[in-house]
């Protein structure tokens, strides 16, 4: 096949074609939102669930069914899909679960930079970590292998630069035209098979299954010491030896591997693509063949101390370097063993919301109050930054309206009542709902205010759909959630819809009004974001379109016929 | 031997502010260096640099690239879309290395402006092994045909005024 320039985004959706996956499901977050984009594009079958752990559940029900799931989410999205992650291990899966967690060192586009690697340590699962989209593409299919030899979810670690980095794929053939490669034969077609025990986890069948679980891993690092490291037509080696010098030899993963060979061309090198179980054995070996080893890894040192603990002779990098992204200039330091200050880097202009955001006349309603404000996820943080600064805790998706009731419950009434919530329309169905709930139920003595600000998109991550927009993830129409229906049904008595863009003194009255109340309130402050307007009005005049010949068949066929 | 594969990489790195054409003028570069036959590797930060910051994207080709980014101090070219994004890539470009900045292309060589991407394209083709016929190819492939006329010219003029006025250090 013709040589391609891909990122690695792209590249991982170009494999998942190719593997035959019959579902792709996720939760929009930089940097891994394009690759379900670029696998519906590609023709794969790709929709946006309300958050990650439904993602999760929709993918490993797929793959109970015996079919080739992929689930995408960043790398804090594996900590909200992390419950059924952690007991999915032990029930496994049927067909194959490859679910991407993509780590973001440096926190381009993110709230921490949590090193994922851990997660596969701590669930007991198995983790495939490309350096380039090249091995993006590869290895998505040993990946594959994986999860349908031992019936396993396989996490795939990708990171923002071999994420949003282009580089040139070469789409392998898939082996032998008689017997393709492990991970490359037609997928096979989903049925169900009974299997009570082994996926009802009940502790009777749990307690059984957790030992199943630490069986296949002992097996799959047998088999990290061994096949992993074949190659053949349309099967990449995981795991490679690099000879070089022998003074120096280098262990490294992921796009750190690509710095380090750039940084010191003349070492041996052993590269890392299973992270977890690590090839212990083979380590040791590569050590014992030069006189210094040292392991280059970007964020926390996950396979160094491994390695120390299974007491192999290496040199970790310094604590200054479990910080940020690493680079060639970085490597080099790290193989000096040198930790003296680094140079700042240069700082450009920083974002900002956008002239024409929405959301301008909210965050100048705040400032001026002087009110407390609980933030949440999304562009709209942005509000947190000069002239507004209007923003005063930002952590976890959905956490604004747990975390303004908690200032609520505990501040004297005074101060109490200047608390608001503010939370986007995507954040507020990913996890602000259940929120809401807990403020019906428990609501503080002087009441709450959640501002829920609905620019109809997913804006931050690039303008994807949600729930709420009623429109899936290729913009086609469907059901669409109400978030004043939904705050309604949950019992908020006072719910207003208001464009405060358009009536900013009407919002500013209406505000300090449910301010001065004990009443609950839910604000929906409800204005196309400025970036999506176009886009949204082509779609929906799509979705009229499409209700229009949709109505015009039930009059003929009937309604059960129309609603297919 | 490993080393000699890196010897002859070529070092770009496009910097501006968000909504200017940085990306685009990279994925062209890029994609003009796979058209020409050469490894390439394109690396820029997206998510919260689309909103008006400071957006850089380097990108790199030759015989064989390995890492993604353009190490500090070592750019031969910076292409830089807004005046202000000059100081803050300069750290990136090596000793001699060449900028390529707005005022090269005076207002009347630009009768668009959302064409200073592509002019600034030209004037880099000057200096650069690859074909300016392969650039243009690249150009058109990534740009709706209505606007291929006018960024076609915006690429002449931008490689003609390199030819002539030198560069800008």
């Amino acid at each position: 096949m013709d040589r391609q320039l891909l990122s690695g985004d792209e590249a991982v959706a170009l494999a998942a074609l190719h593997a035959g996956v019959a579902l792709g499901t996720g939760y929009p977050g930089t940097p891994s939102t394009e690759i379900l984009e670029a696998f519906d594009v590609l023709g794969g079958r790709a929709q946006w669930a309300p958050n990650e752990k439904v993602a999760f559940e929709v993918g490993l029900g797929a793959a109970f069914a015996g079919a080739r799931t992929i689930v995408t989410m960043k790398h804090v999205g594996l900590n909200v899909a992390a419950d059924p992650l952690f007991t999915a291990a032990y029930t496994g899966v049927t067909g194959a679960l490859i679910v991407v967690t993509a780590d973001d060192p440096g926190m381009s586009s993110s709230q921490n930079e949590q090193d994922n690697r851990r997660y596969a340590v701590a669930a007991g699962l198995p983790m495939v970590e490309p350096s380039d989209s090249q091995e993006a593409y590869d290895f998505f299919f040993r990946a594959v292998e994986i999860s349908e030899r031992w019936k396993l979810p396989v996490l795939y670690r990708v990171t923002t630069r071999v994420c949003h980095s282009k580089s040139v794929v070469t789409p392998a053939d898939r082996g032998d035209a008689g017997a393709p490669a492990a991970g490359r034969e037609p997928a096979p077609a989903p049925h169900f098979e009974h299997d009570i025990n082994g996926r009802v986890m009940i502790p009777a069948n749990a307690r059984p299954a957790h030992r199943r679980l630490r069986a296949k891993l002992a097996e799959i690092a047998a088999w990290g010491e061994g096949e992993a490291w074949d190659a053949a037509p349309g099967r990449a080696a995981l795991n490679r030896v690099v000879l070089g010098s022998a003074t120096l030899g280098i262990v490294a993963d992921g796009i750190s591997f690509m710095h380090a060979l750039e940084a010191a061309p003349e070492a041996s090198f052993l590269k890392i693509g299973l992270v977890n179980p690590l090839p212990i054995e083979r380590v040791r070996a590569f050590a014992r063949t030069v006189s210094r080893t040292v392991v280059v890894e970007e964020g926390d040192p996950v396979i160094a101390d491994t390695l120390l603990a299974a007491g192999i002779a290496i040199q970790s990098k310094p604590e200054m370097y479990r910080f940020g992204e690493l680079d060639v200039a970085r490597v080099r330091r790290i193989l000096a063993q040198d930790s003296s200050p680094e140079a700042a880097p240069a700082r450009g202009k920083p974002p900002e919301l956008c002239p024409a955001c929405p959301y301008h006349t909210v965050y100048g309603t705040i400032q001026k109050h002087d009110l407390i404000a609980a933030g949440d996820i999304g562009c709209y943080t942005l509000g947190v930054l000069p002239p507004y600064r209007a923003m005063d805790t930002c952590v976890a998706m959905g956490a604004s309206i747990g975390v303004g009731l908690g200032l609520r419950h505990v501040l004297p009434d005074e101060e109490a009542r200047r608390v608001v919530s503010i939370i986007g329309d995507s954040t507020f169905v990913h996890s602000g709902i259940s929120g809401l709930v807990e403020m019906a139920y428990n609501p503080p003595p002087t009441g709450h205010v959640v501002i829920v600000l609905d620019n109809g998109t997913t804006a931050m991550t690039g303008q994807q759909e949600h729930p709420g927009t009623g429109r899936r993830l290729d913009h086609g129409p469907t059901s669409k959630l109400s978030i004043e229906g939904i705050a309604t049904a949950i019992g908020i008595p006072s719910v207003t819809v208001i464009d405060a863009f358009a009536e900013p003194e009407e919002f500013e009255r209406l505000l300090l009004e449910r301010l001065a109340t004990p009443e609950l309130s839910v604000i929906v402050a409800r204005r196309p974001c400025i970036l999506a307007a176009a886009d949204i009005r082509k779609w929906e005049g799509q979705a009229a379109e499409f209700r229009a010949r949709a109505a015009e068949q039930a009059a003929v066929c009937g309604p059960a016929e129309a609603d297919r | 031997m490993i080393a000699d594969r890196t010897a002859t990489v070529t070092n770009v790195v496009l910097a501006g502010l968000g909504g200017q054409g940085v990306i685009k003028a990279s994925d062209i570069l890029a994609d003009a260096a796979l058209r020409a036959g050469l490894d390439v590797k394109k690396s820029e930060i997206h998510g919260m640099s689309q909103r008006g910051g400071s957006v850089t994207s380097d990108v790199r080709f030759g015989m064989k690239v390995l890492s993604p980014m353009v190490p500090a101090g070592e750019a031969d070219f910076l292409v830089v879309l807004a005046a202000s994004e000059v100081e803050v890539a300069w750290p990136l470009l090596r000793a001699g290395g060449i900028v390529l900045a707005p005022d090269l292309i005076p207002d009347a060589e630009l009768p668009n402006k959302r064409s200073l991407n592509v002019a600034l394209l030209g004037a880099l083709s000057h200096y650069l092994d690859i074909p300016a016929e392969t650039m243009l190819d690249a150009v058109r492939a990534a740009l709706p045909e209505k606007l291929h006329a006018v960024n076609e010219r915006a690429f002449e003029s931008g490689r003609k005024l390199a030819a002539a006025t030198g560069t800008i250090r």
